[in-house]
């Protein structure tokens, strides 16, 4: 008889999925690898940030080969300017937790059990930064952990093991838990209680380094857990396709290279893309739907391009013995979970079909 | 979300079927009457507080 030894949680190289974060090893970069924003995802799928109306950020997903325990990709957010904050400054990267990845575990509204929120952390300056995590229903319930980044530029991993709350049950929609890194959060989002559940509608300590508004700062985060448990375990590796396929509930683009905004209006004329379906016109031309790789979390916000090199926005390609984009910017779209279809008017005319080309992209993220 | 233009756009019974954005970069968003759809909730929150008007349809 062989014996095989189980293993118990909390003890090493526990197996199975245990971390709920997506992306959390920064992968996966749909959006493109370096942006300047303010308000929005435009890197590294899932992590969003907010300027709070306060100066100018790049974001990027940054590579490097850094201590072996450390991903190799990161996020990265970095002051390009100096602004001032004021008490209502509101400035954050933001993971959101959806609803329906959370409903079945009872331990975290149980406040006899733990879970666990890691990461790996680098900052431009030593100092005091906070994690804050709070329920889907924001106001419900807050917990802010501040830590200090001991040596600048300088990776370090934080960890904090909370105790459920029963206020996690509030959740909103599809929001089920929210987690702050704070970028330059003002004294109206700032709390002194850390460490505790509070209701004040805080997600920043006081007293935490202010990367936004100071030219050159930045604050760089990867290998994001969040599990069950007393204790952090080593970071859970996974392949790039499957965090590509979880990412893509959230956000697609049918296009390789990035759909970037702003594209000079020059390859209107190009057949490029993966459409490739056919539009027939009778009263108006139609395109069959067009579904995506896996249901996304809301009926997508999606925006079409005329070419796979996405240049003109909101038109299309088709081929009328030439090609070219639709003249109008005014289709109609019909946007579901699953699917879209487009409606238009414009550069079809009656009886005919057309090749159509182009390209495609649909956020439901948070 | 730094809109420069909304309009609604119609389906073939007439309704209203969404939200024509443009973005102040010139990118055309279309947005579902969804109000989980984040882009969706932002609109409204504009339009609540008076910071933008939706166009009709055409």
């Amino acid at each position: 008889m062989t014996l095989i030894k189980v293993k118990s949680r909390g003890t090493d190289n526990v197996s199975g999925r245990r971390n709920l974060i997506i992306n959390g090893a920064m992968q996966v970069a749909q959006r493109g690898t370096t942006s300047t924003g303010v308000n929005g995802y435009y890197t590294v799928d899932r992590f969003r940030i907010y300027n709070g109306s306060v100066g100018t950020l790049t974001t990027s997903q940054e590579s490097s080969n850094g201590p072996t325990d450390v991903p190799k990709y990161s996020f990265k957010v970095a002051a390009t300017n100096t602004a001032s904050t004021s008490t209502s400054s509101d400035a954050w990267i933001r993971y959101v937790i959806e609803t329906k990845d959370i409903e079945n575990i009872p331990n975290i509204t149980d406040s006899t059990k733990n879970f666990t929120v890691s990461f790996y952390v680098k900052c431009s300056n030593t100092g005091q930064s906070s994690i804050g995590i709070a329920s889907g229903s924001y106001s419900s319930a807050q917990y802010v952990h501040p830590y200090t980044i001991a040596a600048a530029d300088t990776w370090q991993r934080v960890s904090v093991t909370i105790p459920g709350n029963s206020l996690l049950s509030n959740v909103s929609g599809d929001f089920g838990i929210r987690m702050y890194w704070d970028t330059g959060a003002g004294t109206d989002y700032q709390t002194s209680s850390t460490n505790q559940w509070i209701t004040s509608g805080d997600y920043a300590a006081a007293g935490n380094l202010q990367i936004i508004g100071v030219n050159g700062r930045y604050l760089q985060i990867t290998g994001v857990q969040f599990e069950l448990g007393d204790s952090a375990s080593d970071f859970e590796h996974r392949s790039f396709t499957e965090e590509l396929q979880l990412c893509q509930r959230y956000y697609f683009k049918s296009m390789d290279s990035p759909p970037a905004d702003n594209i000079p209006n020059t390859d209107t004329t190009s057949g490029n893309g993966y459409m490739g379906f056919v539009m027939y016109a009778n009263t108006s031309g139609r395109s069959p739907y067009f579904y995506f790789p896996v249901e996304m979390r809301t009926d997508p916000s999606v925006t079409i391009y005329s070419s796979e090199r996405a240049n003109t926005s909101g038109r299309f390609g088709i081929f009328t013995g030439v090609w070219g984009a639709t003249a109008s910017s005014t289709p109609v779209v019909d946007v579901k979970r699953a699917a879209f279809g487009i409606t238009t008017s414009s550069g079809t005319s009656t009886g005919n079909s057309y090749l159509m080309a182009g390209g495609f992209d649909a956020n439901a993220d948070f | 979300m730094k809109i420069k233009d909304a309009q609604y756009y119609l389906n073939d019974d007439g309704n209203n079927q969404g939200i024509q954005v443009t973005m102040d970069n010139d990118k055309v968003i279309y947005v579902p009457l969804n109000t989980d759809n984040t882009d969706y909730a932002e609109i409204q929150r504009q339009v609540k507080a008076g910071t933008l008007t939706i166009k009709d349809a055409d």
